[in-house]
């Protein structure tokens, strides 16, 4: 970096207000169901009431005749309208089963809500009345929603191409051989985690409006995505659009956390049907219909085992995965699982480590990103081993993770992968202290002694993530197709405020916000004078989107290249016009000064001359604006411990939550009160996992927690205030040093929970428990641990 | 159709409504006051929490024609132009939205709520707000806007 990193910083660190704020709270937002185009029409999707059905037959007749339709098809009737199917972005092996998966079935529906046929009409009721009158003759086939059922012999097929439901195996090992540390171990533990499916709902359900200028053939879709650079590119080779017309802009979006992590058939669909009608079309997910076509999250069998000394020391980690894909692969579905293959060991130090995935397909939504992609999943396994591991030696499990938390970095884990920096001991100590372990266990006891039908719990989770997704060479010897840079703009206008481009696409994240907070103190301009713009690939054409905790980690890092590249370019403008050498300069926060005097030029006047290039150096060009991409070298790696205090009811089975620590590392801040937001936000998703949320299907593969009556999405009357902190352990690889923390909650909290409420059965003889650890599932278990 | 009339954020309107017509999309599409989300179609979410009369409701659950006679205040009659209600501002101030959706809704639900308890308990307000969602905040930092709301109105 060539702007010194001690510059006077004034905003980062603050909790400066959010500049998303003035328009959301005053309904003022722009999201894609508050965007009206003349001659708009809209578009209803008619889905299968079947998880496996052949479809012998699609009747529009009546559909077409009815009022205000514009056009209707079917799935065979589009066929000649892909140029490629769906996107799938990530085979994770070079033999994986991939089926060719296009906006609509054709010959066979896979899952419930699978769409067989499209409707056109002039207003949403009208589309929705046509939709109903369409009339598809289906061959019910039996269905399989259970990833070992589909993988036993005689399952329904899903795919018949591919004679199996198998889609891929991947292998992962490192350190010491494993095999050998298993058989040498003192002690082992064997467990096995059942990850229930889970549905992201966001507050806001998807929505699309393609618009075309028929003439040229250009293509405009407003999408509720964290992807419109990625949906840009995929959705040109899937339609034929050419990506040069095709523009794609994210407006406001209302929540994301990976579900729109994703290029859907309605996307495609609204464009194929915005082309062959001329008509701008609308299609705004109910939510309802959220449930069923938005990719749902986990649902994974995890087996792992640990091998450890007599003492407690763990050696080795050994785990197993059979993970649902769901009836097809999204854009990151067979990789999802794998975001979490390289922390299965956890923030323990261990010398062997061994991990194989099998996903499997079935006859339910697609699986893909879900807040956290596997790390949650692999948080969760090794957590709660950990806990299965002291309760066998009997040790108190916050001394069995001193024992083996690693305590020096950098660390090179045993599955691969460096991590950076941390000091995981340091946020465990903080953590009890503001917990006050002694009195807790000694409440704990009091009300073991005397048998109190309400008896406490307290669980624990020392985690690391590795997240910034990602390095672009790491990603390609993965086999994904794409890279993991990030790409940021600074440009200065002629008045002096100042435009930042990020190729990052918040929904919810603040970005407004903390990208101003940098380039304020790195160039000296006001907060109020710089404006952020992203999610339009016209706009900011350069990106990669939000997810996996990148827009901090990888976004911000191409923020800072692009603010020195306008400070070294503003230096020349400088030196020319105080007639020194760019060496005599000094650099302090947005002003050039002569050393040794009081001789000054800033940025901004800088900029001007910039402008109006009446006198710049000889060869220098014109206008300060400065693009950088940034690619980054490693992962982001935050860690902390976080502590669950459950008060589970013995006689109802209901676990309420009732305190939560949360002490992270996230290295710098740059904005205190969005990062709690962050992380509030993480932990209730977590604890949501853990206490309330699962996608159920019944055995002919309906999905029965269809809406937000049945799926239990918490509100505020189920939780508490959480209480938090940090320590700062800066990454020596962010410019910042700073490191992501969009997921870390939700990684964190639900191992936490559980551990937390077997803690509180412990009394009962209860050591293992399913979640959603509903009233039902706690009060069976303590049942069956008495009988 | 209908004729209905009714008053929205101090103005009065007259309009022909299909029988079916949530008052959501009417307040949405005929009005073009698009701060009044749709989260869900169960009334579980309270994205569309508007009031009718002084009180909360869901404008999702209500027709238009249930509307009709009706005074109706939404987010955007809440403040005047270019104004933060007390409610709106301490939502700003102590960082209780983030993507924004469910914000609104939010928003008139503790309107409504310090009518009816000014000096509302943690666990009041969190019951009472039992028929909001939102996914982002953890409610964490709601909880605080409200209490800091019934200090200030």
């Amino acid at each position: 970096m060539t702007v010194t990193e001690e510059a006077t910083q004034t905003l980062v660190g603050t909790s400066a207000p959010r500049k998303e704020d003035a328009r959301l709270l005053t309904g003022q937002g722009s999201f894609v169901d508050d965007i009206t185009i003349p001659g708009m029409v809209w578009m209803a999707v008619v889905r299968s009431p079947y998880a496996h059905a052949r479809i012998r037959g699609v009747d529009l007749t009546k559909a077409r005749a009815a009022e205000g339709v514009v056009a209707a098809f079917s799935g065979s009737e589009l066929a000649d309208d892909w140029m490629a199917p769906l996107p799938m972005a990530w085979p994770v092996t070079e033999d994986i089963n991939n089926p060719s998966h296009y906006a609509l079935a054709a010959d066979k529906a896979r899952y419930a809500g699978d769409g067989v046929a499209v409707v056109v009409a002039a207003s949403r009721g009208l589309a929705q009345d046509a939709a109903e009158l369409v009339e598809v003759d289906y061959e019910p086939l039996p269905a399989v929603t259970d990833v070992e059922a589909a993988l036993a012999d005689g399952a329904p097929i899903v795919h018949d191409e591919f004679g199996t439901n198998r889609c891929y195996t991947w292998p992962l090992a490192g350190g010491e051989d494993v095999d050998a540390l298993f058989a040498e171990a003192e002690v082992t533990v064997e467990e096995r985690y059942r990850q229930q499916r889970l549905i992201p709902n966001p507050m806001e359900p998807r929505g699309v409006i393609a618009s075309t200028v028929p003439a040229t053939g250009e293509v405009t879709l407003y999408t509720s995505s964290q992807i419109p650079h990625i949906a840009r590119v995929t959705l040109a080779l899937g339609t034929g659009v050419p990506e040069s017309k095709l523009r794609v802009i994210a407006p406001d979006v209302g929540g994301g956390f990976g579900s729109k992590l994703q290029v859907y058939p309605e996307e495609a669909l609204a464009i194929v049907l915005a082309r062959r009608t001329g008509l701008p079309v609308k299609w705004i997910e109910e939510r309802t219909e959220n449930a069923l076509a938005t990719h749902h999250g986990r649902d994974m069998i995890q087996e792992i085992a640990l091998a450890a000394t007599a003492e407690g020391k763990i050696t080795a980690v050994r785990v197993r995965l059979t993970v649902s894909m769901g009836a097809y692969l999204m854009i990151i579905t067979p990789g999802t699982p794998l975001l979490g293959a390289w922390v299965y060991g956890g923030a323990y130090d261990i010398k062997g480590y061994s991990f194989e995935c099998s996903g499997v397909f079935t006859n339910q939504t697609p699986t893909d990103a879900y807040r956290g992609a596997g790390r949650p999943e692999a948080t969760y396994a090794i957590e709660r081993a950990v806990d299965a591991l002291a309760r066998k030696l009997d040790k108190d499990p916050v001394e069995l993770r001193r024992l083996n938390l690693i305590s020096e970095f950098p660390h090179d884990l045993a599955s691969g992968l460096t991590v950076d920096s941390g000091d995981y001991h340091a946020t465990l100590d903080r953590a009890l202290e503001m917990l006050d372990y002694d009195g807790f266990r000694r409440e704990q006891a009091e009300r073991r002694e005397r048998g109190d039908t309400k008896q406490l719990g307290v669980g624990f989770s020392t985690y690391l993530e590795m997240c910034g997704l990602a390095p672009s060479r790491i990603l390609g010897a993965l086999r994904y197709v794409a890279g993991g840079w990030e790409a940021a703009t600074i440009r200065f206008l002629p008045t002096g405020t100042v435009q930042v481009l990020t190729g990052t696409t918040p929904h919810g994240q603040s970005h407004d916000t903390t990208f101003a907070q940098v380039v304020a103190d790195r160039l000296g301009v006001g907060y109020d004078e710089i404006e952020v713009l992203h999610g339009d690939t016209s706009v900011v054409p350069l990106g990669m989107d939000t997810y996996g905790s990148r827009s901090l980690a990888i976004g911000i890092a191409a923020l800072c290249s692009a603010t020195d590249k306008i400070v070294a370019k503003a230096q020349r403008i400088a030196a020319h016009g105080l007639e020194v050498a760019e060496a005599d300069l000094q650099y302090e926060a947005g002003t050039f000064r002569v050393r040794g005097t009081d001789r000054t030029m800033t940025v901004k006047e800088a900029a001007f001359a910039a402008w109006h290039a009446h006198d710049l150096p000889d060869g220098l060009e014109p206008a300060l604006e400065e693009t950088a991409v940034y690619d980054p070298s490693v992962f982001s790696w935050p860690g902390g411990t976080h502590i669950a205090v459950v008060e589970v009811d013995a006689e109802t089975g209901v676990a309420n939550l009732v305190r939560y620590v949360a002490v992270d590392d996230v290295g710098t801040v740059i904005n205190p009160q969005i990062v709690d937001g962050q992380v509030h936000g993480g932990i209730t998703q977590g604890v949501a996992q853990a206490l309330y949320e699962e996608a159920v299907y019944d055995e002919n593969g309906t999905l029965v927690t269809g809406s937000l009556v049945d799926y239990l999405v918490p509100s505020a009357a189920e939780l508490p205030s959480y209480e938090l902190d940090r320590t700062v352990t800066q990454s020596p690889n962010h410019p910042l040093g700073a490191k992501g923390v969009g997921e870390t909650g939700t990684i964190a909290a639900t191992p936490a929970v559980v551990n937390a409420v077997l803690d509180a059965l412990a009394p009962y003889g209860v050591t293992d428990i399913d979640m959603p650890a509903s009233p039902e599932r706690v009060w069976r278990a303590i049942q069956e641990a008495r009988s | 159709m209908r004729q209905i009339a009714l008053t929205v954020n101090g103005e009065r309107h007259e309009a022909d409504v299909e029988p079916r017509e949530l008052l959501v999309y009417f307040l949405r599409e005929r009005l073009g006051l698009t701060g009044t989300h749709v989260g869900c179609d169960t009334s579980s979410c309270g994205a569309c929490t508007v009031l009718l009369d002084g009180e909360s409701v869901n404008s999702c659950t209500l027709l238009a024609v249930q509307a009709d006679g009706g005074d109706v205040t939404t987010i955007e009659g809440l403040a005047g132009h270019g104004q933060l209600h007390p409610v709106q501002q301490a939502f700003h101030e102590q960082h209780a939205l983030q993507c924004g959706y469910c914000t609104p809704g939010f928003v008139m639900a503790t309107v409504s709520l310090l009518k009816e308890q000014p000096e509302p308990t943690e666990a009041e307000i969190r019951k009472a707000l039992e028929g909001n969602l939102c996914r982002c905040t953890g409610y964490v930092n709601i909880v605080k806007a409200v209490q800091q709301s019934a200090a200030a109105v």
